[in-house]
Order: C-alpha cells, then structure tokens, then sequence
C-alpha cells in the first residue's frame, strides 16, 4: 500500500528526466536543421557579382568540394565570419562560393563589392541572389549560411551561422579527404 | 508622481496604437483571382517566418518572409495545390516551417499524448472518487466526531 504513494514521485522523476533529455538535444533556437543535408544540392545558377551577363551553378562545380556561403552586406554576423573565411581560403581541397544575398538590400551589390574590396576577397567566385528564390529553394533562412558539398554534388554538412574557426575544422576540414603531401598554403596573401 | 503616470498612460496608449500600424504595413501584395487570394491569405498564416519564429508569414516584415510569401504567390499563380507548396517548403526548411505539425507516425506522440493524458485523467479521477465514496460509507458506521 505505501508504495502507491511512490507512483507520483516516479512520475515526476520520469517527467525531470524526460524534460532534461529533451532541453539538452533540441537544437538551438533559431536553427533550422535543413533536411537537404546528405541530399544532391538543388541545382541553382546565378549570376557572377561583378559580371551579372555570366553566370555560375552547380552544374561547372561538379567534380569539385566547394562550400556555398550565403552571405550579405546588411549582415551583422557575416563580418564576424569574415577572418574566419580568409584563413579558411588557404586551404587547396576546397574553394568557397560565396553567394550575395541582395535580401531586398538597397544597392547591395555595390556594398558587397565595397566589402570585398576593403576587408578581403575569400572566394574564389561570387555569385548574387537578386531575387531570393535560390536561398528558398536551398532553405537558407539566414545570413550566414554555409553548405558543404562534395564532388557528387551532394550536401554533406550545413553551418546554419556563423563559421568560426574551431567549426571550420571540426566540421568541414574533418569530412574532406586527407590532404596531399603538399604544404600548407601560407599566409598574408588578402 | 502625476506626471510619471500620464506619461505612462500616454506610453500605453502608444503601445496599444503600434501594432495596428505594423499590421499594415506588413502583407500589401493582392492577387488577381480573389479565390487564390484566400487560399494564400490562409497558407501565410499557417507557415512559419523561418528567421523570427514566433511570427507568421503574414505578420513577419522580414525580408525572407517577403520572399516566401512571393514564392508562394508565384507557386499559387502556377497552379499548385496548397499542399504541394507545404510539401515543397518543409523538404527545404523541414516541418519547422509549419504551424500546424502534420498528422504522420513520427509526430503519433504529439497529437496523441494530449488525448492519452485526458484518459489517464479521467480514470484516475474516477477512481479516486470511487474511493472516497467507499471511505465515506465506511465512516457513516463509525463515529465521526472531528469533521
């Protein structure tokens, strides 16, 4: 009889439980999990910043790792990316794509140009999204963002922010394959 | 002091005024066809703003909820089924994007344990009033002079 005086304990033990388990692995608020990772990225071409009559897509990088950067001008948080990517550059397994996102930016592209020229070029291609239709369909939802996509064409990680260093290395050096015997690219060329 | 509160009467009244201006200025795109109109009216309420989750598309003034309610107008103008445009953005920004989870066997727990809580309810309290009616008779016998 004196146990059913436990039942409610037991149930309050299970819910601390439960309620603890659920706050440590949901995501963060704000983060999206994209269901697109381990999936072909959905073939997408834009136009080039500084040439918008060319254009560039998933299509010519084929063959190739490159990691897609959606980035802007207006965005806070890709300045505080920005030295990461410089250093990130350097490395010869994987070129970065960085996308503009106009984001109904007034003059962006002129800004993004602007920004480029001032603190530093990281990419070895930068294409702009005029109108948004590529970040939906890619599911970007903010600035920045960052796919990593291999040879396949397939998306093997998605950075839903900001890059740091420590997660350029633990998430995107680590699933390229080894490097080559070839030293490390040095600095100082921005 | 009376002047902190008219000043503070004045703010609350300035407060109540400020989302009816937002509400405003928000949505003002129309479509042409008043039928897709309100199936669009309907969607943007029932998605979710992807970079300010609280709000809807139809109340985000964000640049992305903008975009989104342009697809949409585009996918609607096209010819596509309320559903296909759901299903097309949740396999972009999965099922976050929708207010309403979707009837499937991985959410079974969600629309389910509401249900299973209220039966739970009822037959606990069901036997606790069993019960107390049982101590109740039981105590007619004896003397109860402490209630």
């Amino acid at each position: 009889m004196k146990s059913r005086f436990l039942i409610p304990l037991g149930i309050f033990v299970l819910l601390v439980v439960v309620l603890i388990v659920g706050l440590n692995h949901s995501r963060e608020v704000g983060v999206l999990q994209s269901p697109l990772v381990g999936h072909q990225i959905p073939d997408w071409e834009l136009p080039m910043l500084t040439d918008p009559a060319k254009r560039m897509g998933s299509r010519e990088l084929k063959g190739q790792w490159y990691v897609l950067n959606y980035w802007g001008a207006w965005c806070y948080a890709c300045r505080v990316e920005h030295p990461t990517l410089l250093q990130a550059q350097h490395d010869a397994r994987v070129q970065i794509i960085g996308v503009d996102w106009v984001a109904g930016n007034q003059d962006e592209n002129a800004q993004a140009l602007e920004w480029l020229a001032r603190l530093g070029n990281p990419y070895s291609t930068v294409v702009t999204d005029l109108d948004g239709r590529t970040a939906i369909d890619l599911g970007v939802a903010q600035a920045p963002e960052s796919f990593l996509v291999n040879p396949q064409g397939v998306i093997v990680y998605k950075e839903p922010g900001i890059i740091t260093p420590e997660i350029w290395r633990r998430e995107f050096l680590a699933r390229l394959p080894p490097q080559s015997t070839a030293p490390v690219a040095n600095e100082g060329g921005s | 002091m009376r002047t902190l509160s008219t000043g503070a009467i004045l703010l609350m009244i300035l407060l109540a005024l400020a989302p009816a201006h937002t509400a405003w200025a928000v949505d003002p795109a129309r479509m042409s066809d008043p039928a897709l109109q309100a199936r669009y009216e309907v969607l943007i309420h029932e998605l979710r703003c992807v970079q300010c989750e609280n709000n809807s598309l139809a109340d985000s003034d964000a640049s992305i909820a903008a975009d989104l309610r342009h697809q949409i107008r585009d996918m609607l103008a096209a010819g596509k089924s309320d559903q296909e445009i759901k299903d097309y953005l949740v396999s972009r920004y999965s099922e976050f994007i929708l207010f309403r989870p979707a009837y499937s066997w991985r959410n079974a727990w969600l629309w389910g344990l509401p249900l299973l809580l209220l039966i739970l309810g009822v037959v606990i309290a069901v036997r606790v009033i069993r019960q107390r009616g049982a101590l109740v008779d039981n105590e007619d016998d004896v003397d109860v002079s402490h209630s």
